[in-house]
C-alpha cells in the first residue's frame, strides 16, 4: 500500500502474573487485593499484537505504530520503561481501571474516542490491532465493540498471521477449530484484527528506542485523559479466581509422552 | 564468518548513565532530578551530547521491575527525609513509622545449636532468671538499648514499594529515564577513564554462543557514569578487579539475608511499627528481625553472616527454625506467606570501601562501603551517598568542571567525607571484628565500638582474605560421626542435593512441618514467594570458572548456600547451575572456597545476569 498503514494498537495492562493475585472487594466494587503495590505488565495477548504491527510497520515504509492503552497512570508509566525498549510507538494513554472489573463496551467506547481523537489519523489506512482475547478477563469483546463504534466492518479475530500481498491486499489467517487456520483476503483498510499469538518473539530490549520512545511517552502521560469506567454500572455478585492445585516437583529431562501421561493421571485422580 | 557474530555493536551518548537502581541510585536521581529545571521549566543545564536538550540521565536496573529489591528496613531515614522534606509515609504501601523497639536474646528451646561453653553457662544462668519481666518464651529482652542501635524516629519500609514509589515520582518528573530489565555487563574502561557501560548481549545461548537473534550489548557512553549496582554488581567488581581496593581496605566480610513477608493470622495484634532484632538463635552466630508493616503484615528474617562457620550453611532452613522460635511463632503461626527474597550484604562496611572515584566514574551505596555494620543499617546510608554525589555534580555543572578524578575528590569525595555517614562508618568500621574470635566477644566488641564512638574495640582479626571453613566433619565434631558425615554429604552429592537437611536433622534440627501456606519447601517458596523467572536469551550469569575445581571440591558450600537451590551437585561435572531457578542474591560467588589465584578470586564468577526474583513487596 502506498504510504504504509496507520496502525492502532488497544493493549492493556494486567498485574504480573507472577505475583499472588487475590481478589478483594474494595469500596468502589471487585479488586485484587493491593493491586496498586503490584508491578503491571502488557497482557500477554496485546503484547503480541504490538510486536506483530511493529513488524508489519517496519516492513511497509511511512506506516506509523500508535499504542492506545488505558490503565491508571503510575502503572502505565512504569511499564513504558520496560515496554518503551522493544518497538517504536507512539503512546496514547488514558488514566482509568485496568483491573478487568469492568463493562467491555464502556471501556471500548472511551479506546474509541481516544483513537478518533488522534491527529493526522488516516481511517482509509486503518489497521486497528489488538489481542483477541484479555488476561484479565478474557471476554475478547473490547476489540470488537471499538471497531464497531469506529465503523469498521471488515473485523478477524483469533489472527496468527497477516502479509501483505503483491496487488496491495491483506491475506489473514484466522484460527479455526482443530488447529487450522481460515484464509481470508481483505482488498484494503480499515480492518480490526484481533491478534492470537503469532510467530514472533519478544524482541529485545533496544534501549535507543527506548530513548526515542521516552520522547513522546511522557508527554502522553502528562495528557492522559482521567476515564471513569467500571463504576456503578457493574454489579458483581461474586468473584473468584480459578483454584489452584499445585504439587512441585522439579524434574529434569522428562520426554514428552512421561509428561503426558503424569498429565493424564493428574486428570483423572 | 558467522553472520551472526558479525552485527555491529551498537553505542549511544548520554551525559549520565547510571548503573542499578536501588536505595543510592534513588538518593542521587531525586537529588539530581529536582535541580535540573528552572523555576520556568527550563533545563538549568543543557546536554554536551544532545545540544539545545536538557542533560541525558539514564539509569539501567538488572531486574524485570524497579520494585524487585530485598531488604529488611527499619530505618531512622535520616538522609531520605532530608531529601524529601515531604515525606509521608501513608504515600507508600507497607511503610510504618517505627512506634517500639525491642532487643531479644534468644534462648535455644530445642538445644540443636552449637553453643560455645561460655554461652551455655550464660543460657544456664539466664534460666535461673525466668520469673523477670524481661523473660517470655524462651526470650529475653534488653531493657536497655543502647543509642547506637535505636532507630528512633524512622520507619519500617518495603524495600520494593519505597523504591517503586521513589521511581515513579521519578518518571513522572521526565527529567531521568529508568530501565528496568536491563542488565549492564561492564564498565567501558579506556586508558584508567570510564567511558560509560556496556549492555548485557541478548538473543544468546546460555554458554553466550549467539542465535539468529543476536543482538550485542549497546555501549552507553557517558561523561559521568555511577555505579550504585550494590555490593555483588558486575560493574562494580570488575572495577574493583581493575583499579584494586584502597591499601588495608577488603571486601571479605559478608552475610546472606533472607526475609520473608507474612500476612499474620487476624487474631494477632502486632502494632504496626513495632520492631524486634534478636540474636542467639537459631545459630549464635545469625542475627534475626521481624518488623511489623501495617495491614497486619510483618518483614521476618535472618542474616547468616560468613564468619558463621558451618560448610552446610542455608539461609532458608535456619530462616524457618527462626521463625518457629516460640516467641516469633505466637505472632506468625497460622500466618501465610506473601513474599519471600534473599541478597547478599557486604558486610566489611567502611574497610570494604573501593576506590569512590576515578576518572570518569563515581561508586555509591553498598558497593561503596556505606552499611553500618554496627547499626545494621544501610538503606538510609546508600541514599545518602546518593544524595551527596547529586550535589557534589551539580557544583560541578554549575561550575563547568569535568569528571575527572581530582575534580570527583574535591567534590564529592571530600563531602563524603564530611558526612554522617563517613563519621558514623568510623565509629562502626572494626565493630565487628570481635565475632572472628567468639559470639561473645563479637557482642563486647560492639557495645565497646558502639559506646565509646569507635575509640576502644576489640582487637581486630578481620580477615584481609577469604575466611578458611572447617570440614563439616569438623564442623559437626561431637554431635555427627565423621564417617557418618562423609556418608551423609557423598550420598547427597551422588543425588544432587544439598547436604544442609540430613546433616541439620542428624544434628538434632527438628525437621520442618511443612503447612503449605507459611512453612514450605524452599522449591515452594521461590513458586508462592515472589515467583523467580528468566527469559531466554541470556547467558547463564553464574559461571564456574575451572569445572575441574568443581569437581575435586569436597563441601561444595554454594550448593548449600545457595537461596534459590539452583547450584545443584552434579556427579558428573561437580555442580551445575539452574539460571531460572536464581533469585540472584550473589552468595555462591563469596561462598565459594576454591581460590583460583592469588587475588583471591573464587572459581564462581558471578556476572551480569537477566531474571531473578519477581515481588513487588519485600
Amino acid at each position: 500500500m502506498s504510504g504504509g498503514y496507520h496502525i492502532v494498537v488497544c493493549g492493556g495492562i494486567v498485574p504480573d502474573p507472577l505475583q499472588t493475585l487475590e481478589p478483594a472487594v474494595g469500596p468502589t466494587g471487585p479488586a485484587l487485593r493491593n493491586e496498586m503495590m503490584l508491578p503491571a505488565v502488557l497482557d500477554p495477548w496485546a503484547g503480541h499484537a504490538l510486536f506483530e504491527a511493529a513488524n508489519l510497520a517496519k516492513s511497509q515504509p511511512g506506516s506509523k505504530v500508535w499504542w492506545v492503552s488505558m490503565g491508571p497512570k503510575a502503572k502505565l508509566q512504569q511499564l513504558m520503561m520496560s515496554m518503551g525498549q522493544k518497538v517504536p510507538f507512539e503512546l496514547v494513554a488514558l488514566d482509568g481501571s485496568a483491573s478487568g472489573f469492568t463493562e467491555s463496551a464502556e471501556v471500548a467506547a472511551a479506546l474509541a474516542e481516544a483513537i478518533s481523537s488522534i491527529p493526522d489519523l488516516d481511517q482509509s489506512r486503518l489497521l486497528l490491532i489488538g489481542g483477541w482475547e484479555s488476561a484479565s478477563r478474557g471476554a475478547g469483546s473490547t476489540l470488537q465493540i471499538v471497531g464497531e463504534r469506529l465503523g469498521i466492518v471488515d473485523q478477524f479475530q483469533g489472527v496468527d498471521e497477516v502479509s501483505v500481498q503483491e496487488d496491495g491486499s491483506l491475506k489473514l489467517l484466522e484460527r479455526v477449530e482443530g488447529g487450522k487456520h481460515q484464509i481470508s483476503v481483505c482488498t484494503a483498510p480499515p480492518i480490526v484484527v484481533g491478534w492470537a499469538t503469532g510467530k514472533l518473539p519478544e524482541p529485545p530490549n533496544n534501549p535507543q528506542i527506548g530513548m526515542m520512545n521516552m520522547r513522546t511517552v511522557m508527554p502522553a502521560l502528562q495528557r492522559a485523559k482521567a476515564v471513569q469506567v467500571g463504576t456503578g454500572s457493574l454489579n458483581f455478585v461474586s468473584v473468584r479466581l480459578p483454584e489452584q492445585r499445585r504439587s512441585t516437583r522439579i524434574v529434569k529431562d522428562a520426554t514428552v509422552e512421561e509428561i503426558a501421561q503424569e498429565i493424564v493421571e493428574w486428570i483423572k485422580d | 564468518m558467522n553472520p551472526v557474530t558479525e552485527i555491529e555493536r551498537q553505542s549511544f551518548d548520554v551525559d549520565i548513565v547510571c548503573v542499578g537502581f536501588g536505595p543510592a541510585a534513588g538518593g542521587f536521581l531525586t537529588t539530581l532530578s529536582r535541580e535540573l529545571l528552572n523555576e520556568d521549566g527550563t533545563p538549568r543545564y543543557e546536554s554536551k551530547v544532545m545540544p539545545g536538550m536538557p542533560l541525558q540521565i539514564s539509569c539501567y536496573e538488572r531486574a524485570d521491575d524497579i520494585a524487585f529489591g530485598v531488604s529488611g528496613v527499619a530505618t531512622r531515614a535520616r538522609g531520605i527525609r532530608e531529601s524529601l522534606p515531604e515525606f509521608n509515609h501513608n504515600d507508600i504501601s507497607m511503610a510504618a513509622p517505627i512506634k517500639h523497639e525491642k532487643v531479644l536474646y534468644l534462648l535455644d528451646p530445642i538445644g540443636a545449636s552449637r553453643r560455645p561453653a561460655s554461652l551455655k553457662v550464660a543460657d544456664r544462668l539466664l534460666g535461673l532468671l525466668k520469673w523477670l519481666p524481661f523473660y517470655e518464651r524462651d526470650a529475653f529482652e534488653l531493657p536497655y538499648i543502647p543509642p547506637f542501635l535505636r532507630k528512633d524516629g524512622g520507619y519500617v519500609l518495603s524495600i520494593g514499594q519505597f523504591l517503586q514509589w521513589v521511581g515513579s515520582n521519578l518518571m513522572g518528573s521526565g527529567t531521568v529515564t529508568i530501565w528496568p530489565g536491563t542488565p549492564v555487563a561492564s564498565p567501558l574502561i579506556e586508558d584508567d577513564v570510564v567511558r560509560g557501560v556496556r549492555l548485557i548481549d541478548q538473543g544468546v545461548e546460555k554458554d553466550g554462543t549467539p542465535t539468529a537473534g543476536f543482538m550485542p550489548g549497546m555501549d552507553v557512553r557517558a561523561a559521568l557514569t555511577v555505579v550504585s549496582d550494590g555490593p555483588v554488581g558486575a560493574v562494580g567488581r570488575q572495577l574493583d578487579e581493575h583499579f584494586g581496593l584502597p591499601e588495608g581496605n577488603h571486601q571479605s566480610e559478608w552475610a546472606v539475608g533472607a526475609k520473608m513477608v507474612v500476612d499474620l493470622r487476624e487474631d494477632v495484634k502486632l502494632e504496626p511499627g513495632t520492631i524486634f532484632h534478636s540474636m542467639g538463635y537459631p545459630e549464635p552466630e545469625i542475627f534475626g528481625f521481624m518488623y511489623a508493616h501495617s495491614e497486619q503484615t510483618v518483614s521476618v528474617g535472618i542474616f547468616v553472616p560468613s564468619w558463621f562457620n558451618n560448610p552446610a550453611r542455608t539461609s532458608y532452613r535456619y530462616l524457618q527454625h527462626f521463625m518457629m522460635h516460640p516467641y516469633f511463632w505466637k505472632y506468625l503461626e497460622g500466618g501465610k506467606l506473601r513474599s519471600w527474597g534473599a541478597k547478599s550484604l557486604q558486610e566489611s562496611g567502611k574497610r570494604g570501601e573501593p576506590f569512590l572515584v576515578g576518572d570518569g566514574y563515581a561508586r555509591v551505596g553498598e558497593g561503596s562501603g556505606s552499611t553500618n555494620v554496627l547499626s545494621g543499617s544501610g538503606v538510609d546510608e546508600a541514599w545518602t551517598t546518593g544524595r551527596i554525589l547529586a550535589e557534589s555534580v551539580m557544583e560541578m555543572l554549575d561550575q563547568g568542571e569535568s569528571f575527572t578524578r581530582e575534580n570527583l575528590e574535591k567534590r564529592y569525595v571530600q563531602r563524603r567525607r564530611a558526612s554522617w555517614v563517613e563519621q558514623e562508618g568510623r565509629v562502626a568500621e572494626k565493630s565487628r571484628d570481635g565475632f572472628q574470635k567468639s559470639f561473645v566477644k563479637g557482642l563486647m566488641g560492639m557495645a565497646l565500638s558502639g559506646f565509646s564512638n569507635g575509640r576502644i574495640n576489640i582487637s581486630g582479626n578481620s580477615h584481609s582474605g577469604r575466611q578458611e571453613l572447617p570440614s563439616a566433619e569438623a564442623y559437626y565434631q561431637g554431635k555427627i560421626p565423621a564417617e557418618e558425615v562423609r556418608k551423609i554429604r557423598e550420598d547427597c552429592k551422588s543425588r544432587g542435593t544439598p547436604s544442609h537437611d540430613p546433616l541439620m536433622d542428624r544434628a538434632g534440627w527438628p525437621q520442618i512441618p511443612l503447612d503449605g501456606q507459611l512453612l514450605v519447601s524452599q522449591q515452594d517458596a521461590l513458586l508462592m514467594g515472589g515467583k523467580v523467572q528468566a527469559a531466554p536469551g541470556y547467558a547463564d550469569h553464574v559461571v564456574f570458572l575451572h569445572p575441574e575445581f568443581c569437581e575435586s571440591c569436597g563441601d561444595k558450600v554454594c550448593v548449600d548456600i545457595c537461596s534459590g537451590q539452583a547450584i545443584e551437585a552434579d556427579p558428573d561435572s561437580g555442580v551445575r547451575f539452574d539460571r531460572e531457578k536464581c533469585v540472584h542474591c550473589g552468595a555462591c560467588f563469596w561462598n565459594c572456597d576454591q581460590i583460583v589465584d592469588d587475588s583471591g578470586r573464587t572459581n564462581i564468577e558471578f556476572r551480569a545476569g537477566a531474571g531473578g526474583l519477581h515481588s513487588a513487596e519485600n
